[in-house]
């Protein structure tokens, strides 16, 4: 294709301009995204440079966030972020685990299947906002009536509220990735299994999930990637509180969400260059993890 | 003892056996019960929006712009408007810079660029949408000196982007290089082939992943935050602050004014409608344009 | 041919008469979750008026202060007098306006709804978490009468930049030394307990859901949403109730010189509530920066000397203290200062 056409009057100049002229197109739609990835980057680091100066180290590892005293340290974010989303990951996983099994190997035609596949679809498509106003209307009044009932202080908002709502949120995203995995494994394997005898069940429990294993690794990193980002229904539930504790039915605080709370409204640079850092932190962080869980999967589906 | 095939099943006099299957029940009855509790509550949830929501809609709801705080009655044109407004912005955006991509990366995806783009792709992909709005506000409310629409199409266009890069992609991907060199065999350039037979053939998944782009955009609101602001009027000017579904969403769930929850009630029934319509077209496309090979 | 061209000539015609007769300007605005309900009501009743827009957006004082620094919006509005570092890293000079008078209650939610009665100390020492409980004898103590269940406090605070906390925390730093020194006072503070809402409304709601909650909101949140709040004491020992006579009672003192010295809270009237204050516009004191227009810059001022003088006929439906005329009269000398290229705004109106 980089010849250029010989005909019988000669090269056609033409052909070839447009061709160069159209590669090059291609190849600005090829750097243009990664180009716009740096320039977030860059862009991140340039503007919270005052807050990189001011608050140094002692940014990851301290727990004091006061805009009174510029005194700004991201650790309990960092954790609320973390717990939040681990315990949304253990409860997604498990729930998107079965989905995955049952409509993979139980229902994978047939009318129910199709209902369940819309039904997960349809939650996939609900947007962020709409789960948080779920999340204060249905789920923080039951779980402040469980607060009552086992005679906590009866928040209702918190960190398990977060956490459930959370794993709800990433649920679709998981359970079609743990369908894609366990569709991966060769069904000669599978037959092998049954055809010795095996049960259905102790078919997926010895040899589907253990072949599947790695890729659904790789699904969990990327559904903690997703979760990690979650603003909005986070921010609703919450509770604000900058915080850090094991009590699940304290309120706490994300990264993303403090950001949502306190950006329009950092009075000085270094608290707002503050925020910008912690932006940069979330964007590492999910970056890092999304990049683990691909690799992951990207050697379970080229091993597969 | 070799168990017995009966029309109803294996029965099995061997009590290991016995054992293993009852087992296999309980596992598949497990898995059953886990998926609905994964699935039936929010499915309920997603029925009650639909009939508080519905309650709320209203020829007042959908034509009015809200009142001022405490008063009863308003609606949220202002909001829909904006949220179409928003989205076209992004569309214009975001829909070259995505096709050329996904064209760049279905043609030229296994060489050393190809690799570092998808991984760029899927990185943007994966940034959290708020993060997202804090570089628009950088890039375009403080040059700008004010908030706007402007700055919120920009913000929801790095969310469409990546989508209909990797849809378009995906869809070109699966023509086959039959198509292209019988293409390129009669004569047609390199361009005129990508232009004027691939991309046409792939059409349902550049489509697809408009419409798949515009479900996420819409729903965003965290980028809208500090970008687009939210305004109480009717605003057609893209260099304004403008009202978006779900920023009213979450300014008046978070209220304690009744007249305004119900507000969002209704708002959040009509930007789910427009979520599942967008998914509902999506599927529409795929099956009626999509061209087998 | 001749038709379609005077339907473009038309058009053009009716465009331009559209730009040149377009008088309706339209402002942004962003701050403070207190006066909301009123300026709202206010800005409605201007439009309809002269047709002036205002896209006002409460996501609290500090978001006003910061977003009228970077130049984002064309005024703000905040409880509390612009911090002196606050101020010196501006681009540009600052000036306050004040708007109207309102009044910081503390909201409960208890069952049967009590009438309460707390001092500033032991208001203090909730919010500091050291007491926890409702029935703590230091609250039953000055509550003869009522029965306090053995209830965990929840302590309610703002989760954003806001002045109804500076104003609030303003007040405990005056009736608590504790209080002063570990917390201090300020828009955004490292609360020492309890659950954070967003705005005004976020408090309201959350203390309206939550059992043995404990927050502080503006009088015309609680009184819009039914919510309970507690007599306070103030300086003199009397049991105030906030309300309109009593806010506008200690906002009638003597107005120093420079007006955004006067704070109200802990008042010394007698029959003043003491946790009352001032609201403020902010404005640039220079308004020829960035895009402005000299006619949309003295629209703005009118549109503010508006709102200190006939506006303030909303206030009072509302429950809003309206500025006393010594305080009008200060507002009338700042608004008179605002200049374009230095040269006062006023002087041609």
């Amino acid at each position: 294709m980089t010849q250029s056409i010989e005909s019988k009057g000669g090269r056609l100049p033409i052909a070839r301009a447009s061709d160069s002229a159209f590669r090059a197109l291609l190849f600005f739609g090829g750097i243009v995204v990664s180009v716009l990835l740096v320039a977030i980057l860059l862009s991140l680091v340039l503007s919270s440079r005052p807050a990189l100066v001011a608050n140094g180290f002692r940014f990851l590892t301290g727990t004091e966030w006061d805009p009174v005293t510029n005194s700004f340290h991201a650790l309990p974010f960092v954790f609320g972020t973390l717990i939040t989303s681990l315990l949304a990951l253990v409860i997604a996983t498990v729930l998107a685990l079965a989905l995955s099994i049952l409509m993979g190997e139980y229902f994978r035609t047939g009318v129910f299947a199709s209902l369940m596949r819309t039904a997960v679809e349809l939650l996939a498509g609900i947007p962020s906002i709409v789960y948080g106003f779920i999340g204060l209307f249905f789920l923080v009044p039951v779980v402040r009536a469980v607060e009552i009932a086992i005679g906590v202080t009866p928040f209702g908002v918190g960190i398990l509220t977060s956490s459930i709502l959370l794993a709800f949120m990433i649920l679709p995203y998981s359970a079609s990735i743990g369908r894609e995995m366990l569709s991966l494994v060769p069904t000669d394997l599978k037959e092998a299994a049954l055809s010795l005898g095996a049960t259905r069940s102790e078919m997926v429990w010895k040899v589907s999930l253990p072949f599947a294993r790695s890729g659904i690794l790789g699904g969990v990193f990327l559904s903690l990637g997703r979760a990690l980002g979650e603003t909005m229904a986070v921010t609703m539930v919450i509770g604000n509180a900058n915080t850090m504790t094991l009590n699940l039915f304290s309120p706490g605080n994300t990264m993303a969400s403090l950001i949502a709370n306190e950006f329009s409204e950092a009075t000085t640079p270094v608290y707002l260059a503050s925020l910008i850092e912690i932006a940069l932190l979330l964007f590492i962080i999910s970056t890092v993890i999304n990049i683990i869980g691909k690799v992951v999967i990207n050697r379970m589906v080229g091993a597969a | 003892m070799r168990p017995q095939m009966t029309p109803r099943g294996v029965r099995a006099s061997d009590p290991a056996l016995r054992g293993r299957l009852r087992a296999d029940k309980a596992f598949m009855g497990g898995m059953l019960a886990i998926s609905m509790i994964a699935v039936l509550p929010l499915v309920l949830i997603l029925l009650f929006i639909i009939i508080r929501g519905a309650s709320s809609i209203n020829w007042q709801f959908l034509t009015e712009l809200p009142k001022p705080m405490g008063e009863a009655g308003g609606g949220i044109s202002n909001a829909i408007v904006g949220t179409v407004i928003l989205i076209i912005v992004a569309s214009v955006i975001s829909m070259p810079l995505g096709i050329l991509s996904g064209i760049f990366l279905s043609e030229s995806g296994k060489s050393g660029l190809g690799r570092v783009t998808r991984l760029s792709v899927e990185t943007l992909m994966g940034v959290p949408s708020i993060v997202i709005g804090i570089v628009a506000y950088v890039w375009v409310v403080r040059p700008m000196g004010h908030f706007s629409a402007l700055s919120g199409g920009v913000a929801l266009a790095m969310i469409m982007l990546p989508v209909i890069t990797l849809s378009t992609e995906e869809t070109l991907l699966l023509i086959p290089m039959s198509l292209r060199e019988a293409a390129l065999a009669l004569g047609v350039s390199y361009p005129r082939t990508v232009l004027k037979v691939i991309l046409p053939a792939g059409a349902s998944g550049v489509i697809t992943g408009a419409l798949l782009g515009v479900a996420r955009a819409a729903g965003e609101t965290a980028p809208l935050l500090f970008t687009s602001f939210g305004s109480p009027y009717m605003v057609l000017d893209i260099l304004k602050p403008m009202a978006s579904l779900p920023q009213t969403i979450y300014f008046y769930a978070t209220s304690p004014y009744p007249a305004w929850q119900t507000l969002a009630w209704g708002a959040s029934f009509v930007l789910l409608v427009l979520v599942l319509v967008l998914n509902l077209l999506t599927k529409l496309v795929t099956s009626r344009w999509k061209t087998q090979f | 041919m001749k038709v379609s061209r005077l339907f473009l000539a038309a058009t053009l015609i009716l465009a331009l008469g559209g730009v040149v007769f377009a008088e309706s300007y339209e402002f942004v605005g962003a701050g403070a979750t207190f006066p909301a309900p009123l300026y709202t009501k206010m800005f409605d009743e201007y439009s309809k008026l002269t047709g002036v827009k205002v896209n006002y957006q409460a996501i609290g004082s500090g978001g006003g202060q910061a977003q009228l620094k970077g130049r984002t919006v064309d005024f703000g509005a905040t409880d509390v007098i612009m911090t002196a570092k606050n101020l010196a890293d501006s681009p540009a000079p600052i000036v306050h306006i004040p708007a109207v008078a309102g009044a910081v209650v503390l909201v409960s939610n208890l069952p049967g709804n009590p009438q309460l009665r707390f001092t500033g100390d032991v208001i203090a020492d909730v919010f500091l978490g050291k007491i926890k409980k409702w029935n703590d004898a230091r609250i039953t103590g000055i509550n003869p009468g009522v029965r306090l269940p053995d209830l965990s406090i929840t302590v309610v605070h703002r989760s954003d930049g806001s002045g109804t906390t500076g104003v609030f925390s303003d007040y405990l730093s005056k009736v608590s030394d504790e209080w002063k020194t570990k917390v201090g006072s300020g828009t955004s503070l490292d609360w020492p307990a309890g659950v954070g809402g967003k705005g005004n409304p976020g408090v309201a709601g959350l203390v309206k859901q939550l059992p043995g909650s404990f927050g502080y909101v503006e009088l015309i949140y609680a009184m819009q949403n039914n919510i309970p709040y507690a007599l306070i004491q103030n300086k003199a020992g009397n049991w105030m109730k906030a309300s309109l006579e009593t806010t506008t009672t200690a906002a009638n003192v003597p107005v120093p010189e420079d007006v955004t010295m006067l704070s109200l809270t802990n008042t010394d009237a007698p029959q003043g509530y003491p946790i009352s204050t001032f609201t403020w516009l902010i404005l640039f004191k220079e308004q020829h920066y960035g895009n402005n227009q000299k006619a949309k810059s003295e629209a703005l001022v009118k549109m503010i000397w508006w709102m200190t003088h006939e506006g303030q006929k909303y206030a009072e439906p509302l429950s809003y203290a309206t500025l006393p005329a010594p305080v009008v009269k200060k507002a009338e000398a700042i608004l008179k200062s605002i200049t374009w290229d230095g040269q006062p705004l006023m002087s041609g109106m």
